[in-house]
């Protein structure tokens, strides 16, 4: 049951016109950025901001061709592309380029293209394809294997290219997880991983073996029927600790650490033995939670010390707080603040900026395009820009909930969590708010690749969105 | 699935989604509106990172004596934004340069960047910059940064210390650290141990006007960072023996190592012909540097780790040693000799010596048929297996002494010599080669070669009867407490122990025998020393002559090789060379004056072609 739509009707408009704004507004941006003198003309091709036109004409034509394309195409040929994507991005591994130390890069004469970035895209429509698919059950146990290897073999692949930022942003699909059904617990299990993660690396060992105890106590508290079982566990527990510890003093000589590790295992022992006995299942749960967090803790503490590369690590470090280092690490955020700070509330002018211009900022065209923004714009020009990007994300939402096709809806959340995490991450490494990662602000940075695929990927939706009266699904 | 979901998850999304954006804003809000932390009064203000430059560790040798130090020197910045019209001629005059050289610079360091400082001209002179300094406020734009020189008060070891020189761009895509401009270590210790040398860079920031006027310390200074100085280092080497050595290889080309045999510590390492390490420190390297690589003598070479040399007859002690491990021959076998090696059409010559000789005498007298017969024993009976399975247990033996591969030395750019794989010969002769087509191995020609570095090691591990230590060349850095741990593990040969004591016998009779030891004139009275001559053939000209050696025999403290190239027979030059050597390290000078002096006077650099 189809009908033929008008395209240039059903189009959401208002969406367009926010992608055409910012578009030029990092254009501009760009210009001011990189200006020089002696090339003075924004269509100097020869500079970034004459060939940032060109990319920019490229992604309308890019634009026409999607729009061009049956809508059906998409959702047939999601996994095909999936799997084009994964040969790219095997082949980029073995012969591609390397830039500022990734390997992520084809190049083809003076041409470079990064298919890191046209993974995401081809990723959310393989999602999609997979979470509409007739009867699928989100909290199969094997649907979470499958949903799990289909975000994190691409992200994985992007890690081994040594783009650590790009591959994180394949977390964010958490969010389309949600949005479909994923129960609230993993979320919660997320944070609590989240959070274990910037703990080990801020706090000594001792206080997250408490907080573990702590937080399964109290999941324990929150799910167990007889609340006074709980309480005697607890008990239980610290009498454990108290015997081990004295049997330590006058025997042994084990860190307090260890004590409180053979505790656990001692009166997890004790659980499972009444957990087999009562046909308790739940006290599993409570084991399984409490020894997956310190095994999550210590895998933290070895991803850190033996998986990072230093120069991670030291970002990481800056932005806990552990490290200040305004010359290594920290230098870049620093100058960063710097340059947004003394935009004041209205800034200095077009091209007035004097930090992003004097190269004080690095990469000013690129992944810190916002302090150029911050300084020439100042406090009127940021918060436009993020009420922009706000409106942009909260009109997505809105057009993917009223989409019938489950597949549409689903793909449109994806594209929603893709440009939240790269916003919300992009803007918070110049305020010093997320660490300095590298990932591109949607629209906004130089480069062909990121602007195509972001193009590619929000205009797919737009197609599907213009489509919605087609499909009755 | 479910097609209509609860609608508070999305709400829950939306909800996220707001609140950062609350949270972002709110952020921005303060540092754009609220902290004045970020902004100053004028509209351009700009901070300047004014980088304090650490002072590079200084070098001492073994004893403590200093053989690197650093001067002050200053280099002319300028930053081109702030330039403004000055008085060229008045400029060129002060710091003597002419004005074309100038508008070149200039135009140089603006393509390097508009807005950040460049170096103009280095390493000013202390003079020239008293003057500048005082009338510096005629040149905005213009500023002095002091960085530091190295200095040689011996002028000795330039291998082995290296030069310092500016980084490239490889240097700084490699490590961030680096900025255009800085200097890193480029060869020898300065290269290896860059990392302790080089210290940390410090950092003032001072707020600066359009009118390149500081206006004080960014936020009360308390971003600001110290240099953390360069820790100091003590190396192996005895400067002493260095120099001695350079001054007795002078007019030679060729190399001496010595190392002490119960440490791996080495001694001295030298190259020659060598140059004077001040010539490539400071502003005239770039134009010395140019002169030494077209420099037919190659002073730039360092022989002792990278010439790849046969070992000739100093290779015989190895073979001895392998036949022994292997069961083919006992200390007591004897070969005859007639002048030679006779098989049929094959002849491999040697010279008049009493026949025949058992494995001791063999050594003393250098016979080549003895080691003809022992290294076909080898190859052709010591286990069924085969030649192919012979030959590769015998190399895999000779490696175990630290040939034909890399020693891993605490020092850049060490070769590792060829000891040919049995394929090799296969695809040389063919399935059915036997051990007659590669026979002159046993005796350290053929396709042999070998570095000084690995000499001495194989030196110092027959005096240490079957082992080494990695040989290094530091012996201790500041602030650091113990030497690597690669430098304490003993390296066991797979020859046992026990057959060593017939091969140092032979070695000390080389030195100390009657008539007919090869080596005699390398006797000093009462420090027993042991040793090998050896005399590779050079089908380029005149033969090198080469000697290993150690002493005293027992508890020995000084493992050395020498290699003179188109220098004869090894006897002639290479042993008396280390027999001063071990005396002047020994006892602290040499006695044999005349010898001495004939010797370090003899000129081997132009001998190329035989007579």
């Amino acid at each position: 049951m189809r009908r033929k739509i008008n395209l240039y009707k059903n189009i959401d408009w208002l969406t367009i016109t926010i992608y055409l704004v910012l578009v030029l507004m990092g254009w501009f941006n760009i210009y001011a950025a990189v200006y020089n003198e002696e090339y003075n003309s924004i269509f100097d091709l020869s500079q970034k901001y004459g060939k940032q036109m060109i990319w920019i004409i490229a992604a309308i034509v890019i634009i026409v061709v999607i729009m061009l394309i049956e809508s059906r195409f998409y959702a047939f040929f999601a996994n095909p592309l999936y799997f084009i994507m994964l040969g790219l991005l095997i082949t980029v591994l073995l012969f591609g380029t390397e830039v500022n130390g990734a390997r992520s890069w084809f190049a083809i004469g003076s041409f470079r293209f990064q298919p890191g970035e046209f993974a995401k895209f081809a990723t959310a429509l393989a999602l999609a394809r997979l979470l509409s698919s007739h009867n699928f059950k989100i909290h199969e146990f094997k649907n979470i294997l499958i949903i799990g290897a289909l975000i994190f073999v691409p992200a994985g692949f992007i890690l081994l290219q040594n783009d650590t930022g790009s591959a994180l942003v394949y977390a964010s699909f958490i969010i389309v997880l949600f949005r479909e059904g994923l129960s609230a617990a993993f979320v919660l299990l997320g944070v609590y991983a989240a959070l274990l993660f910037i703990l080990a690396l801020t706090i000594p060992l001792i206080y997250i073996l408490i907080l573990i105890f702590l937080v399964s106590a109290v999941v324990a508290f929150i799910y167990f029927h007889d609340r006074r079982d709980v309480i005697k566990g607890v008990f239980g527990f610290l009498l454990i600790i108290g015997l081990i510890f004295l049997a330590n003093l006058l025997f042994f000589d084990f860190s307090i650490i260890i004590v409180l590790l053979a505790a656990a295992v001692v009166f997890s022992v004790i659980l499972i033995i009444r957990a087999v006995v009562f046909k308790y299942r739940f006290l599993f749960a409570i084991v399984g939670i409490t020894f997956g967090a310190l095994s999550f803790t210590y895998f933290t503490d070895y991803f850190f010390e033996n998986v990072l590369e230093e120069h991670q690590k030291s970002r990481i470090n800056h932005l806990l707080g552990i490290e200040s280092d305004p010359l290594g690490a920290g230098y870049n955020v620093n100058q960063s603040k710097i340059a947004i700070g003394s935009g004041g509330l209205s800034g200095k002018g077009f091209l007035q900026g004097t930090q992003t211009k004097y190269d004080f900022v690095p990469e000013q065209s690129t992944d810190f395009i916002f302090c150029t923004v911050g300084e020439e714009w100042g406090f009127v020009g940021t918060t436009l820009v993020i009420v922009l990007f706000v409106v942009l994300l909260l009109r997505l939402i809105f057009l993917a909930e009223r989409q019938r096709s489950s597949f549409s809806r689903i793909y449109g959340y994806a594209v929603v969590s893709i440009l939240f995490f790269h916003i919300i991450v992009n803007i918070g490494m110049t305020i010093g708010l997320a660490p300095v990662i590298g990932i591109p602000l949607p629209f906004f940075s130089y480069g062909g690749s990121s602007l195509w695929a972001f193009t590619a990927l929000l205009f797919v939706f737009l197609r599907l969105d213009a489509s919605r009266l087609e499909l009755l699904r | 699935m479910e097609s209509n979901l609860p609608n508070n998850r999305r709400i829950v999304i939306i909800g996220i989604i707001l609140l950062i954006a609350v949270i972002y804003i709110t952020k921005l809000f303060t540092l754009q509106v609220v902290d004045n932390k970020y902004k100053t009064s004028a509209s351009s203000n700009v901070l300047r990172y004014v980088t304090q430059y650490p002072v590079r560790g200084l070098i001492y040798d073994r004893n403590n004596k200093l053989m690197v130090y650093n001067e002050a020197a200053y280099d002319l910045m300028v930053i081109q934004k702030q330039l403004d019209a000055f008085d060229t001629a008045d400029f060129c005059k002060i710091l003597d340069i002419d004005k074309d050289f100038l508008i070149e610079s200039l135009k140089d360091a603006k393509i390097y960047s508009r807005y950040k400082p460049s170096v103009l001209i280095k390493q000013i002179s202390a003079k020239t910059y008293a003057i500048l300094q005082e009338q510096m406020y005629k040149f905005p734009g213009f500023f002095t940064q002091t960085r530091t020189l190295r200095k040689y008060p011996d002028s000795i070891a330039a291998h082995v210390l290296g030069y310092v020189g500016e980084v490239n761009e490889k240097n700084i895509e490699k490590e961030k650290y680096y900025k255009s401009g800085d200097y890193i270590g480029a060869s020898g210790i300065e290269k290896s141990y860059e990392k302790y040398l080089r210290g940390e860079k410090g950092v003032n920031v001072f707020m600066v006007d359009v009118h390149n006027r500081i206006k004080g310390s960014y936020d009360e200074g308390r971003i600001d960072r110290e240099a953390v100085p360069g820790k100091n280092i003590s190396l192996t080497i005895d400067a002493e023996l260095q120099k001695y050595g350079e001054k007795l290889m002078g007019k030679k080309k060729g190399s001496i190592v010595a190392i002490e045999p119960s440490t791996g510590e080495i001694l001295c390492m030298i190259t020659a012909p060598t140059y004077n390490p001040g010539l490539l420190s400071g502003r005239p390297r770039a134009k010395n540097f140019r002169k030494l690589q077209i420099d037919t003598l190659k002073p730039l070479f360092n022989r002792a780790l990278q010439a790849q040399y046969p070992p000739g007859s100093t290779f015989k002690p190895m073979t001895a040693l392998i036949g022994l491990q292997t069961g083919v021959v006992k200390p007591t076998t004897k070969y005859g000799c007639q002048y030679g090696y006779h098989v049929g059409n094959f002849s491999l010559g040697c010279h008049g010596h009493p026949s025949p000789l058992n494995l001791i005498e063999s050594i003393q007298h250098s016979c080549n048929a003895y080691y003809c017969h022992v290294y076909r024993n080898i190859l052709d009976y010591s286990s069924d297996a085969g030649i192919v399975a012979n030959y590769t247990k015998w190399r895999e033996l000779v490696m175990s002494f630290g040939y034909g591969k890399l020693l891993e030395i605490d020092f850049p750019f060490e070769l590792k010599g060829l000891v040919p794989p049995a394929s090799y010969f296969e695809k040389l002769y063919g399935n059915g080669w036997n051990s007659l087509m590669n026979v002159s191995m046993a005796i350290g020609q053929g396709e042999l070669l070998v570095t000084p570095l690995q000499m001495a090691n194989f030196s110092a591990t027959i005096a240490n009867r079957g082992y080494y230590y990695t040989p290094h060349l530091v012996k201790d850095i500041q602030g650091d407490d113990e030497i690597a741990p690669k430098y304490t593990v003993k390296r066991y040969t797979k020859v046992d122990s026990q057959y060593f004591e017939p091969v140092v016998q032979g070695m000390y009779d080389v030195v100390q025998g009657g008539p007919g030891s090869t080596a005699r004139n390398a006797r000093v009275d009462s420090l027993d020393i042991c040793g090998k001559t050896g005399t590779a053939e050079n089908p380029h000209g005149e033969n090198h002559s080469i000697f290993i050696a150690f002493a005293p025999k027992d508890n020995p403290k000084i493992a050395i090789s020498v290699y003179v190239e188109n220098a004869g027979y090894g006897t002639t030059y290479a042993a008396p060379i280390a027999s001063f050597m071990i005396e002047k390290y020994l006892t602290g000078k040499v006695k044999r004056k005349w010898y001495e002096n004939y010797i370090m006077n003899a000129n081997l650099l132009n001998v190329e072609k035989k007579d």
